[in-house]
């Protein structure tokens, strides 16, 4: 039996512990923020956080964060104010919105290591995410927006 | 020769001209409203347009009735119906905000109910084409002005004062005289009383009375929702006793299961059933490709299922599919005379008797959509009733094929239209919900079936792989006096009919024979190409490898002349005009002549802003380069320029992007602007990356490290997106799609400005590294 904290809240697996934590999340737990976009960790729709580092929950275990904390999408904030969200509501960021539960999973673990990231900084951390439908340009907005409060 | 008039048509080569009757009683349930705004009127006509549009020559055209869009609850809580399909483009916001415009409701108050596939009650849901402003801006300001009178007599009633006395003002009547006013939930059930005005008779608003039309800055429906977490796009769909699908397909199109040998996936934790899919022959339209269905508690178990699964396949006629010969044969395709689908003048003679004759020769390889959702569907099928809940751009099409593959009555099928994680034209294409239907039918239990990325990718409906070849010829004082363009590229067609070797007039009049310059002798030709995998619709479509070709065609001429590029295109798009090309019914997007003729006048219009905005002629640093291009498309006008930076070791970067868009009256500005930047991402991803090959009939690539998109690191620094006002009678036309065909062009004539080498042949890739 594997145990693990999702959002506050401690959930149990007796499955097989090599299942991926995104289908965990989706399919067993029922928190389906989490968006799975490649399987591979090519995309970032996935992203979750575990303790305070961000994690493609499609390459990562059940195993892998037995004992830790995951923080999904709907566990970022109680009211859905975290600052990276009402930046992203501010600058009108999604189009389709799919991959955007894994964006903003990905900005909110850079601001925490890193306050005030760059352009290049933000440019380089938002990397690994991507949009197919092009909103980049709005997601470093948004991302500058959230960190300086401008 | 296959050709279809109407590309809708090509849903099944079937008649959609059946109207069903629509009960009260049904449309009650649609809406799922009680004490609501139940309106008992005749049905109003079904199309009544100010300017004409080919609304009405969609299957089951257009519904102008405000009782299948609109209720309004007690509380005063409007209820707007989005029939449409919501993939990012907004559609689910602006639809219902031009209703929302005309009643004077107040946009806080009212909430949006997204329709089911039902054609007959909704009109056409088609979402592709983009069509959806274009086709429903004015009946949706009709339902919202109908509503509105209503409304108002309502209220004049209940004070006994002419309804010309009365007036809704933000949700409520107003008697001005007496300073009395009454909201909208308060007049509900009297307005439901009144009978449906004709439309004839309707007063619609005053533009300059607009509060939220033309003004920009409505956030979309949804946004709360996704950035929480909440919203709910096909793969999100859970039912008590779900299962999980992952299906193993043939690796090449048209092949068949030969064999399988389930036990290691059933060995596999997690993993409940291993069984047959059925598959249609190719070309079969949408049907399954059939294969192997590993069924399982959940989808990462179902997904090591399938990878444990041992298949043997009889790969079938398109086994020796290869893209380095194929490419080989559109070309010297393109080298010889083919189909003339335009002519004017004489191009043999005038390239004969040219001073200089340039030539241009072309290639895009096939796409993959790959919309960030891959293909997904749930569905529920008991006895002779089918309950469908996906990611759909087409709900009606949805629903008629769910029928037909069934054999059950199309009035048994539900299709629930989740939020599209991106749709791009694969998701006009209903493959996956037969699929989860035929599962579901025979496990007897709702089936969910997830597409892998592998899949999305190898099995997809390719964008067309095309060889574009273009002589200009000049006379000595440099005017182009000769223009014939060839274009060899399989059909869309192909995926619906056998043998097809030609473009259907909609394909062909995507760029090709549609092309809009000043030049006495013109050919346009479409030699043969037969298909070898599923070609479908792709964001823009041919617009994409035709305007590669034409505006790329008009950098090299500029660069043989010695002429400034924009000066270039403007000399060739020659005098302001209404352009009639020689060609017998010109496919023009569907559209009436009439009402959006080629008008070049709007062209040298979005060329000049975007020139003058976007300050063509500046001064960049040395390796940067600026470039220009124009294309019309899905009846707007565009114009882009790039500049690029190029790095000595062939990197290339994009700092700025500006365009320039005429698409007539619109609706939201801010949406406009959004999917402006997102194609310039999807022009620069094609540009630089996209590729999807063939070897021995199998798809090369299988995920985003080998089918590359642009990342943000690689992203314009900043697009810049100038909106053309409309004058004031100019109908709307589309926004999704037009962004995309002038990007590459522009960057590739800004390359050359850069480095000096011309880009004919895309992706990109590492010609620059040399």
């Amino acid at each position: 039996m594997i145990k693990v904290k999702i959002n506050g809240q401690e959930q149990s697996w007796d499955g097989d512990p090599d299942l991926p934590l995104l289908w965990f999340l989706r399919d067993e737990a029922g928190l389906t923020g989490t968006k799975y976009g490649c399987g591979q960790a090519l995309c970032g729709a996935c992203t979750v956080i575990v303790d305070k580092e961000a994690v493609r929950a499609c390459i990562t275990s059940v195993n892998d964060v037995a004992g830790r904390e995951v923080t999904t999408i709907e566990g970022l904030h109680p009211n859905g104010d975290h600052p990276v969200q009402k930046a992203w509501r501010q600058v009108n960021v999604p189009q389709c919105g799919f991959c955007q539960a894994g964006q903003i999973m990905q900005a909110a673990a850079l601001l925490m290591d890193n306050p005030k990231p760059s352009h290049d900084q933000i440019r380089e951390a938002m990397s690994g995410n991507i949009c197919r439908c092009g909103c980049y340009q709005r997601i470093e907005n948004a991302v500058h927006l959230a960190s300086t409060g401008v | 020769m296959n050709f279809i008039d109407n590309p809708r048509k090509l849903r099944g080569f079937e008649k959609h001209v059946r109207v069903e009757k629509v009960s009260r009683r049904s449309i009650l349930k649609g809406l799922g409203i009680t004490g609501g705004f139940v309106l008992a009127a005749p049905v109003m006509s079904r199309q009544a347009l100010a300017y004409e549009t080919g609304a009405g020559k969609m299957p089951h055209g257009v519904v102008v009735d405000p009782r299948v869009f609109v209720s309004i609850a007690p509380d005063g809580i409007v209820t707007i119906v989005g029939h449409r399909s919501e993939m990012g483009t907004g559609v689910r916001t602006s639809l219902p905000l031009i209703v929302a415009e005309e009643m004077e409701a107040d946009w806080s108050r009212v909430k949006v109910q997204q329709a089911h596939g039902d054609e007959v009650k909704f009109g056409n849901q088609d979402t592709d084409g983009s069509r959806s402003t274009r086709h429903y801006l004015m009946p949706m300001r009709q339902i919202g002005a109908a509503a509105r009178t209503m409304l108002e007599q309502a209220a004049a009633k209940r004070w006994g004062v002419p309804a010309t006395e009365v007036k809704a003002v933000n949700h409520e009547v107003v008697h001005g005289a007496s300073g009395r006013k009454l909201g909208f939930g308060e007049l509900a059930m009297d307005a439901a009383k009144e009978s449906v005005p004709a439309i004839e008779g309707l007063k619609l608003k005053d533009p300059k009375d607009f509060r939220y039309l033309t003004k920009g800055q409505i956030g979309i429906v949804d946004l709360h929702d996704i950035t929480t977490g909440k919203a709910r796009y096909g793969a999100d769909v859970r039912l008590p006793g779900m299962k999980y699908a992952v299906i193993a397909r043939p690796p090449v199109t048209g092949g068949k299961l030969v064999s399988f040998d389930p036990e290691a996936a059933l060995k596999v934790p997690g993993v409940e059933k291993v069984m047959k899919v059925q598959g249609w022959p190719w070309p079969s339209k949408f049907q399954p490709l059939g294969g192997v269905a590993v069924i399982a508690r959940n989808t990462g178990a179902a997904i090591k299922g399938r990878d444990a699964l041992k298949l043997t396949w009889d790969d079938g006629a398109n086994a020796k599919y290869d893209s380095v010969a194929y490419r080989k044969e559109l070309e010297e395709a393109s080298r010889k005379p083919g189909l003339v689908v335009r002519q004017e003048g004489d191009v043999d003679a005038a390239l004969k008797g040219a001073d200089k004759v340039i030539v241009g020769e072309y290639y895009i390889p096939h796409l993959a959509h790959v919309s960030m959702e891959p293909p997904v569907a749930v569905a529920d099928v008991k006895g002779d009733k089918a309950e469908i809940w996906a990611p759909v751009q087409s709900p009606g099409g949805t629903r008629d094929d769910v029928a037909k593959t069934l054999g059950i009555p199309e009035g048994n099928v539900t299709v629930n239209v989740t939020l599209l994680g991106g749709g791009f034209g694969r998701k006009s294409k209903c493959d996956y919900a037969l699929e989860a239907a035929l599962l579901s039918k025979e496990l007897g239990a709702p089936v969910k079936v997830q597409w892998t990325r592998e899949d999305d990718i190898r099995n997809g409906f390719l964008h067309t792989v095309s060889a574009e070849r273009i002589e200009a010829g000049l006379d000595k004082n440099g005017k182009v006096i000769a223009w014939r363009h060839r274009s060899v590229a399989p059909s869309i067609v192909s995926t619906f009919a056998a043998g097809t070797v030609h473009q259907a007039p909609f394909e062909i009049g995507m760029g090709l024979a549609d092309m809009p310059f000043e030049i006495a002798n013109i050919s346009c030709e479409n030699p043969e190409a037969a298909a070898h995998t599923r070609i479908g619709w792709f964001r823009s479509v041919s617009n994409i490898p035709r305007a590669f070709a034409v505006q790329s065609m008009v950098g090299e001429i500029a660069q043989a002349t010695g002429r400034d590029q924009k000066d270039m295109l403007l000399e060739l798009i020659g005098s302001p005009r209404i352009v009639k090309p020689n060609v017998k019914d010109l496919w023009n997007y569907g559209e009436p002549q009439d009402s959006y003729p080629i008008d070049t006048a709007r062209l040298r219009k979005v060329v000049e802003l975007v020139a003058e905005k976007g300050e063509w002629g500046r001064q960049v640093p040395k390796g940067h380069g600026l470039g220009i291009a124009v294309h019309r498309s899905f009846v707007s006008y565009i114009a882009t320029i790039v500049e690029v930076a190029v790095d000595d070791k062939g990197k290339l970067t994009v700092p700025r992007v500006d365009t320039a868009i005429d698409c007539g009256t619109y609706v939201n500005p801010e949406r406009i602007a959004s999917q402006i930047e997102g194609a310039a991402i999807m022009g620069l991803s094609l540009a630089k990356y996209g590729e999807i090959s063939f070897k021995d009939g199998k798809v090369q690539q299988k995920n985003f490290d080998d089918f590359q998109v642009v990342r943000i690191d690689e992203a314009p620094v900043v697009t810049n997106v100038y909106i053309v006002p409309p004058g004031p009678d100019t109908p709307p036309s589309g926004v999704g799609e037009p962004g995309v065909p002038p990007f590459a062009p522009a960057l590739i004539n800004a390359i050359f400005a850069a480095t000096g080498k011309r880009i004919r042949s895309l992706p990109i890739g590492k010609q620059l590294e040399a």
